[in-house]
């Protein structure tokens, strides 16, 4: 278990990269807390699995540090890093059985034959195939596969890290909620740190305390769920989180008025804009109430998803989506309205605050 | 798909049924007429039954020939499998050197036999070859028609300098198939590189390795060309293998039904051994 500290990492795959667009991944200065659950986020080619790599010793970055614990690892293998780590698709040894599979990485290690058995058995137990542990890994189904190569990361006690390269891609999803809520449980229990790469935000959102939202190369926000949905730091943030996801407008600001189309919004507060930056206002579906006052808008479609309902409609010549309650009425002469505390502003895609 | 039976289909399969006839089971046909009768010419033939059969397998000859076959096969099979798997892990995996590697692999396999055979044969010479004088300069008393220890090493050599590559080349293909997960969790499952052989790369090149043991099986066991260039079946009757006693008997002395009777009995014993072969092979798979 470790602290891990990314000190000004930076990666590219080629060789000697002459501009900003040839890294992989762009700068990365961050600490991560001894026995955090954290979840690497982001589109597929967003670098989070580079990003995971350099953590493990997979991959030297191109520039920078990184540091367990305030000791430099940087060129430290693997093993000598003591990192566990779960890739996407099932490896197993096909010709071992089950539990020689789980014994594979402590044997290697050296780890007495008692202490290799009482922790396998645990292992099984977790995993649920404490009734396969005789059999050859072959025969088995992909999940039960994943789920030993899940187990094999997991059978080691003293490693510094577990990371998870999206494990649960090839599992069932009712399968899925159940190892996420294992993952969880033992996260709780050996207050592993953990680090959870997925591109499925409910799966992000649901296992880790910290969401680490990576867009083109780059950390756009660090933050917990709560933040992520209320104050995305960048508009990609909020079109990603959420379903559906935040509604950007383009806006003019003046002083603490916001002008999207004719319409004029007042903040409490001046955003910190400057002059020149593409300027937009976001607002979650979730936070505009449909009813007979406010702005106008026009109805396009109405989606029931049982709990509520997603309105389609036309605000500013602009579409948006709101979400009504179920038992919510759609006035036939529909306006809206912002809750102002859930509006954020943005310039040139990263949100601004209150000025001064 | 509610018509599955049109007779037509069967004129598309004529032209492989005739080429198949042809090149194939007419020949095969005429091996075992003649295995079952005797002539004297004039196209009379008279019923032998399994007369040459006996005599071919009550023969000091035959079993000999047999017997240096196995050998060969024996020694080639475990010189070529474990330096071909050798030689495949040591390939680059990406690079120029691929493309470089490949090509030179291949190139031996391109060389027509009996070519390969006349190489050896020039190259081992004492009076005119590189190897002959060389290995006669540096005092090693080497001669491959008078020597049988000469003449085999001289064979072997040959062969697997031949198709050792065909090894190489299907190992390296089951190799490069093996997804770079498995080397990265296998690193980060502490494993050494036996380990990682042992239980990745082995048991991932487990197929391509049957198809090349088969082939170099089978193909080790009716040698003919390259014996017969190089050494001609000699010293004595050193490297006479059953092909070349067979051409001997059939062409060289045109005891036709002996000689049908013998091919057949080699045909059967490379069916059989490639069967066992393939059966123990193939049986740990299904146990899982």
């Amino acid at each position: 278990m470790a602290r891990i500290n990314l000190d000004h990492i930076r990666h590219a795959y080629g060789e000697k990269p002459k501009s900003e667009a040839d890294y992989a991944l762009k700068e990365v200065h961050h600490e991560w807390n001894d026995g955090g659950a954290y979840a690497l986020l982001g589109p597929s080619g967003c670098g989070k699995t580079t990003l995971l790599n350099i953590i493990s010793g997979l991959l030297q970055p191109s520039e920078g540090r990184i540091l367990f614990d305030g000791k430099d690892v940087t060129y430290l293998s693997t093993q000598e890093r003591n990192i566990a780590q779960v890739f996407q698709f099932p490896v197993i040894y096909d010709t071992m059985t089950v539990y020689d599979n789980l014994a594979f990485p402590l044997r290697n290690r050296g780890v007495a034959e008692p202490e290799v058995d009482r922790r396998v058995r645990e292992i099984l137990e977790m995993i649920d195939l404490a009734g396969w542990a005789k059999k050859t890994a072959r025969g088995l189904t992909a999940d039960q596969k994943q789920k030993i190569s899940l187990g094999r990361g997991l059978v080691r006690s003293d490693v510094n890290a577990i990371l998870f390269d999206e494990p649960l891609t090839v599992i069932d999803p009712h399968m899925k909620w159940v190892l996420r809520s294992q993952l969880k449980k033992l996260h709780r229990q050996f207050g592993f740190t953990m680090v959870y790469v997925t591109h499925d935000q409910t799966e992000a959102l649901t296992f880790a305390d910290k969401v680490v939202v990576m867009y083109d190369g780059q950390i756009v926000q660090i933050g917990t769920p709560a933040e992520l949905f209320e104050k995305p730091s960048h508009t990609f943030v909020g079109y990603f989180i959420g379903s559906p996801g935040m509604n950007v407008l383009p806006a003019a600001i003046d002083g603490s008025a916001v002008r999207v189309g004719e319409e004029t919004i007042t903040l409490d507060y001046a955003p910190a804009v400057s002059a020149g930056a593409k300027t937009e206002l976001g607002i979650r579906p979730e936070f505009i109430t449909l009813s007979r006052e406010g702005m106008p808008v026009s109805i396009g479609k109405v989606e029931d998803i049982g709990r509520q309902k997603i309105v389609r409609a036309e605000f500013v010549g602009k579409p948006i989506a709101i979400v009504v309650p179920e038992d919510g009425e759609i006035p036939a002469d529909p306006h809206v309205t912002f809750d102002p505390a859930a509006i954020n502003i943005y310039a040139d895609s990263w949100r601004v605050g209150r000025e001064g | 798909m509610n018509k599955t039976w049109n007779n037509k289909a069967w004129f598309m399969v004529l032209p492989v049924l005739l080429l198949v006839a042809f090149s194939a089971v007419i020949p095969l046909m005429t091996v075992v007429n003649y295995s079952v009768q005797d002539t004297f010419g004039n196209n009379a033939f008279f019923w032998a039954g399994t007369d040459w059969f006996a005599q071919v397998l009550a023969s000091d000859r035959f079993w000999e020939a047999l017997g240096r076959n196995l050998l060969f096969s024996a020694i080639i099979l475990a010189l070529e499998i474990p330096l071909g798997i050798l030689i495949a892990l040591n390939m680059p995996k990406k690079g120029l050197g691929v493309p470089v590697c490949l090509v030179l692999m291949a190139l031996p396999l391109l060389i027509p036999w009996n070519v390969v055979g006349t190489i050896w044969q020039v190259f081992g010479r004492v009076d005119i070859g590189l190897l002959g004088r060389v290995l006669d300069g540096i005092g090693f008393d080497y001669n491959y028609v008078n020597d049988v220890f000469d003449a085999w090493v001289t064979l072997i050599v040959m062969d697997v300098w031949h198709w050792t590559s065909l090894v190489v080349l299907l190992c390296y293909a089951g190799l490069v198939s093996i997804p770079e997960a498995y080397y990265q969790a296998a690193k980060i499952d502490g494993a050494s590189r036996w380990a990682v052989f042992r239980y990745i790369q082995l048991p991932k090149m487990k197929r391509v390795l049957l198809i090349a043991f088969l082939l170099r099986f089978m193909d080790s066991f009716m040698i003919y060309t390259e014996p017969f260039v190089v050494t001609g079946g000699g010293p004595g009757n050193s490297t006479t293998f059953l092909s070349i006693d067979l051409v001997k008997m059939a062409i060289g002395q045109f005891d036709l039904g002996p000689a049908a009777a013998m091919s057949i009995i080699y045909f059967l014993i490379i069916l059989l051994l490639s069967w066992i072969f393939y059966t123990v092979m193939t049986s740990s798979d299904d146990q899982a």
